[in-house]
């Protein structure tokens, strides 16, 4: 890489092409921008602007009670919005010290690792796309929208989905969900050989995407680099096993690890995992233990509605959720998740009062964005485009 | 082998750094030190290249507000975890809101980058030593730090909503 960059570098700068790669280009997957210096079709140098969709969830943040949070994680990665709600229902149930029932944290396991699923599919699909193989990506798409019924079966939404409470679920699964569960275990697995046989050993997807932006371990960790990014230069951090929520303990599966960090170690790494999820959520349904769907808080977990009509208790605790007129520990809190595509964090200072006196969000994409510029330099335009689809940046993450 | 625990870090970071250290606590199990910002670069530095504790990774960056302390309004939080232990520390750094101003850590951290940027675009901590210190997340032309406490979430003019009944 840098000896193409030598070989390229030109005397002066008005022997530089300056390209704008963005806000709304069609080949970037949502709005970025990225100012290139071009030496033909060369890259020599690149400056990321991000911003472009920020929202200042975090300010808003500090206004609302923290069921209304939930709604704000939602639109960080809206590619797995469940992963980020549990993780922000799991920071809430640990600043107040509860511990959740055993069917809550299975629950949760299946419906985060559904959430990974769709992310990952959506990511792989799209970098196939990107190399010019749409086959794959609107049959993958299908099965994404199959998760998204499940989703919908347990929440009743499907992209932003706002799932569970503090405490637990709104809802058991119904048998329709479980029904759903099973299917989709049952028929999606042939249905991703297929695709994977599409793509995986294909000689002329390896060809185009291997040691294309590619990044060393080392540098990686520098550039704070989580989830599929990091593992696929070989480093086997992973939330799920160093430091497990939700029962994760639990489940036997296995962390795939690439070794040179590229586009194609980037790609096999979410296949990889795609199939060790599917593991996961068979050992967490066929592990389903009895009991509540819920933890015991009810200053945060709302009654049923037919309590809250008929039910003194229920209506007071009703009113105080609404109003968010709830108790919290003072304290500050650090929990983190294994998101989409990284370990996303919520630091939360609490000082007792109805909305968090500090919310910050530690996002994987925005961390792991600003090492794009070094992984592109010397390489061609179009192997920009699929550095940054084989990276998953998801703009509403990155922006916040 | 030593048993690397929140004890452990401390007496090392006390032995190293003394009275730099002001207070130390374990929120839910995570160490916390309040530490000098006049050695923030020796201290991340020392656990960078500690033989035991490696805590090369920054995790996260990240500003805060309190107001009412005079003398130490604009806190800096960094949370640094050794992937080698599996063991995180937070340190937190306070200064006054005249001129908050910290050492960069981009001297250790390519991804210190962006997250002191957005922690300057927010609060306004000017980090010395940062490669490009300019906003990252709000328009260039702005000219307050939205994050600060004095700054309500919508336009303090507006007549049509009244929300001091849910305690806004």
């Amino acid at each position: 890489m840098i000896e193409s960059l030598e070989l390229n570098t030109k005397s002066k700068d008005e022997d530089y092409n300056i390209l704008n790669l963005g806000p709304t280009h069609p080949a970037t997957h949502g709005v970025f921008q990225n100012i290139l210096k071009m030496d033909g079709e060369i890259i020599h140098d690149a400056t990321s602007t991000i911003g472009y969709i920020h929202r200042a969830f975090e300010k808003i943040a500090e206004h609302r009670p923290f069921y209304q949070i939930t709604p704000l994680t939602d639109r960080l990665n809206y590619c797995s919005s469940p992963i980020n709600n549990m993780g922000w229902h799991m920071t809430v149930e640990k600043l107040l010290g509860v511990e959740t029932p055993k069917r809550v944290d299975y629950m949760r396991v299946i419906i985060m690792e559904l959430a990974r699923i769709a992310d990952h599919l959506v990511c792989n699909a799209v970098i196939g796309v990107d190399t010019g193989a749409l086959t794959g990506f609107t049959y993958m798409f299908q099965w994404r929208e199959k998760i998204y019924d499940i989703y919908e079966q347990v929440c009743g939404a499907r992209l932003t989905t706002n799932i569970g409470r503090i405490g637990g679920l709104e809802r058991d699964f119904t048998p329709e969900c479980i029904r759903l569960i099973r299917e989709f275990l049952n028929d999606f697995p042939k249905y991703f050989d297929e695709f994977a046989g599409l793509l995986e050993r294909n000689r002329i997807f390896m060809d185009r995407i291997i040691n294309v932006g590619p990044i060393s371990a080392e540098r990686a960790l520098n550039y704070g680099f989580t989830g599929p990014n990091l593992r696929a230069a070989g480093v086997d951090y992973d939330v799920r096993v160093m430091n497990p929520y939700s029962s994760y303990q639990d489940f036997d599966f296995t962390i795939p690890l690439g070794t040179q960090g590229d586009t194609y170690d980037r790609f096999m790494v979410r296949q990889y995992e795609i199939r060790e999820s599917l593991k996961i959520i068979t050992q967490a349904l066929e592990n389903l233990p009895e009991g509540k769907f819920f933890a015991d808080v009810p200053d945060f977990f709302l009654p049923p509605k037919q309590e809250v009509y008929n039910n003194m208790e229920a209506l007071i605790f009703h009113f105080k959720i609404i109003m968010g007129e709830a108790t919290v520990p003072v304290g500050e809190v650090y929990h983190s998740v294994e998101g989409g595509n990284g370990e996303l964090g919520f630091y939360m200072v609490s000082d007792g009062g109805r909305a968090p006196y500090r919310l910050h969000f530690r996002r994987p994409c925005f961390i792991a964005y600003q090492a794009y510029p070094e992984m592109i330099k010397g390489s061609m335009l179009s192997d920009a485009i699929l550095t940054m689809s084989s990276m998953n940046i998801i703009a509403g993450e990155l922006d916040a | 082998m030593v048993n690397i625990d929140n004890e452990y870090i401390l007496t090392e970071i006390t032995n190293q750094f003394g009275d730099k250290v002001y207070r130390s606590y374990e929120p839910y199990g995570l160490l916390t030190i309040e530490f000098d910002k006049n050695n923030i670069k020796d201290l991340l530095s020392f656990l960078y290249n500690h033989q035991e504790l490696q805590m090369q990774f920054l995790t996260d960056v990240c500003g805060t507000h309190y107001p009412d302390v005079k003398g130490k309004e604009i806190g800096v939080i960094y949370h640094i975890h050794s992937l080698i232990n599996n063991v995180r520390l937070r340190v937190k750094c306070y200064m006054p809101i005249e001129n908050p101003s910290i050492d960069s850590a981009t001297f250790l951290f390519s991804s210190a980058n962006w997250q002191e940027r957005e922690t300057f675009d927010f609060y306004g901590v000017n980090f010395v030593g940062h490669p490009n210190l300019k906003r990252i997340l709000n328009a260039d032309e702005m000219d307050y730090f939205p994050m600060r406490k004095e700054y309500p979430l919508e336009d303090g003019t507006r007549t049509d909503k009244d929300d001091s009944y849910f305690g806004r």
